[in-house]
């Protein structure tokens, strides 16, 4: 009885919420390298999260996610540096731009299963990146767009507690906002009818396309979705790295999303989430030590493939239940 | 435009497309058998380029030759990939794709550091075999050997590949593998020694494509990621899994480069990947290939 009210009360907290004021805490508790890094695994937090809407709630393999993130992100520095449109319509445009992007290619993805669904993906990432790269007048070719100008936040210095603070952390203070917003929504969308229909496609899309449901449909609008907050992502990111370059857009980039999702584990709402600050961190003291950063990763990822199938949080889960199953005996299990 | 000027396109697309035929054939076979899309075949390819530069250092001071230090890059290579298989690659045959993919492309990142750990990051090249160092003229375009020599090699590996799919024992073994796999297990094929052996011969492969390369192009880190998409279009327009839809998948590459770049130039890079999205979305099985059930 205990045991039951206490899982509920766990359930009934809102976690984002509470994510959300820990890692506002951050520029004032922490220094400016530490805010530097929060403001990189909050971004690559929603990323991820983004590309487990499709690899782990719809079963989707794409292995071009990032084609969303570097179409948001150059639609947003292109807005931005370019034409001096202010961040309040560049993000939506960002959003919308990958989530247009990711409609018309997903068209085409979601008529695949398997490998083949993989490589059309990657292709598709591919001719994203082929076009950023050669089409100078626009995306700045290989010399990408430098400079891309902080958003105008001057309504924070409106704002007591806000208005101290360097222009660097009120951007990540911008980002965390927005970046939870999002996950608020993504949350939503996974426990929404919808968000359960997905799930059973990805448990099995036979099934679920014999009981009448659209599965085709479903995918395309998991993959927009999906490539819209992917987006936001990019939108972020472009400002945060002060400059848009083509390696945002090159396939490699697509399996580190992948790596941070997988690590922090795909069956859970926020393993993304583990998965981006683990590999971040990780990233920051493995190349204190060794400029072999790829090599760590690549062994890292063994072992996860190995040992952990589930990632970080399916690891944890798994150690807990065994845990509990060791102290309150097989009656509780 | 003249007809040299077109002809001289079309031979360079002919050397690019034996060149990435001999790199892709490896990767089209394992994936017909094994059914695994294998990202480390380009690490494979580069680990091939910078063996050949160093068994061409370590020859150097007694012979000078370039073929015995591709033979060894090669040989190196299919011993790397014979182990990898072993170690690794056998214990996930079977399993989701995400799973196989971020495997392979685990082995990516191990090998390119790897690469880099031991001979470096400032560019390395090998010289032209003096045998074929020169070149010729035909119908006015000018065609260097060694570009000759890739074209033949490419046709040599495609007729060789051939027949021994189609006219030997272990060609019949392989084939079998690649329509039933448990089929072939019941009737007491080692499968297992057949896969070891069939990612040895494509590892073989890529090794010895890239210690072919290594006197046109200078040996730079990076070659493995680049080299791999280029493989994946060519096994995807001519069908993966299928030997001669490689064969063709590479010429139609080729020739789609080097003539992209004058209708479109600047954008023959789209081209070829908008080629490779095509064909995925009206023939998923590629030109060549069937589909798999």
């Amino acid at each position: 009885m205990m045991k039951k009210s206490a899982t509920a009360l766990v359930h009934r907290i809102p976690w984002v919420l509470v994510v959300f004021v820990a890692a506002l805490t951050i520029p004032w508790m922490g220094t400016r390298y530490d805010t530097f890094l929060a403001t990189q695994i909050v971004i690559s937090a929603l990323f991820a999260m983004s590309l487990n809407l499709l690899l782990g709630t719809t079963g989707l393999v794409s292995f071009g996610h990032v084609a969303y993130f570097g179409i948001g992100s150059y639609v947003c520095g292109i807005l931005m540096k370019t034409y001096g449109v202010p961040f309040s319509i560049a993000l939506p445009a960002a959003a919308a731009g990958a989530a247009l992007g990711a409609l018309i290619f997903g068209f085409f993805c979601v008529r695949l299963t398997k490998i083949y669904f993989a490589m059309l993906t990657l292709a598709f990432s591919q001719i994203v990146w082929a076009i950023c790269y050669k089409w100078n007048d626009v995306t700045g070719g290989d010399q990408g767009i430098p400079d891309v100008p902080y958003p105008n936040l001057d309504w924070m210095s409106h704002i007591p507690v806000l208005s101290d603070l360097r222009i660097a952390e009120q951007f990540y203070v911008l980002t965390l906002i927005v970046v939870m917003l999002s996950l608020a929504v993504i949350k939503r969308i996974i426990s929404s009818p919808f968000g359960l229909m997905l799930t059973t496609i990805r448990e099995n899309p036979n099934r679920a396309a014999s009981i009448g449901l659209n599965v085709r449909g479903y995918e395309l609008a998991a993959f927009v979705i999906a490539g819209g907050f992917a987006g936001i992502a990019g939108a972020l990111f472009g400002i945060f790295n002060r400059g848009v370059f083509t390696d945002f857009v090159y396939w490699p980039k697509s399996a580190e999303v992948m790596i941070m999702t997988i690590l922090g584990g795909i069956d859970h709402f926020w393993g993304p989430v583990v998965g981006a600050a683990t590999l971040v961190l990780l990233n920051q003291e493995i190349t204190s030590y060794t400029e072999y950063w790829p090599f760590v990763l690549g062994v890292i990822l063994l072992i996860l493939l190995f040992a952990f199938p589930g990632g970080i949080v399916g690891g944890l889960t798994t150690g807990f239940a065994w845990l509990r199953r060791k102290a309150g005996g097989p009656a509780d299990a | 435009m003249d007809v040299s000027f077109l002809f001289g396109q079309f031979l360079g697309g002919l050397t690019t497309a034996m060149f990435l035929f001999l790199i892709a054939s490896g990767l089209s076979l394992v994936f017909g058998v094994m059914r695994v899309l294998n990202f480390a075949h380009g690490s494979f390819y580069m680990i091939g380029a910078y063996l050949a530069w160093q068994a061409v250092q370590w020859l150097e001071p007694a012979l000078h030759s370039f073929w015995l230090a591709a033979f060894v890059a090669a040989l190196g290579v299919a011993v790397l990939g014979g182990l990898i298989e072993r170690l690794l690659l056998r214990h996930i045959y079977g399993r989701e794709e995400l799973y196989q993919l971020l495997l392979t492309y685990a082995l990516v990142l191990i090998l390119g550091d790897a690469a880099k750990l031991v001979w470096g990051t400032q560019q390395l090249s090998v010289s032209r075999p003096p045998l074929l160092a020169g070149g010729f003229e035909v119908l006015g375009a000018t065609l260097p050997t060694y570009n000759l020599f890739i074209m033949l090699a490419g046709v040599a590996i495609a007729v060789a590949g051939w027949f021994v799919l189609t006219r030997s024992p272990a060609g019949r073994m392989v084939r079998a593998a690649a329509l039933d796999r448990e089929m072939l297990g019941a009737l007491g094929a080692n499968v297992g020694a057949l896969y070891t052996g069939m990612f040895v011969v494509s590892s073989f492969l890529a090794g010895l494509s890239g210690a072919l390369v290594t006197p046109i192009e200078s040996i730079v880190p990076g070659m493995d990621v680049e080299i791999i998409v280029e493989a994946f279009i060519v096994v995807v327009i001519g069908g993966l899994g299928s030997f001669w839809g490689t064969f063709w998948g590479s010429i139609i590459y080729g020739q789609v480069l080097s003539f992209g770049i004058l209708i479109l130039p600047g954008f023959s890079l789209f081209s070829v990947f908008a080629l490779m999205a095509v064909i995925l979305i009206v023939r998923p099985w590629g030109l060549f290939g069937r589909p798999i059930r």
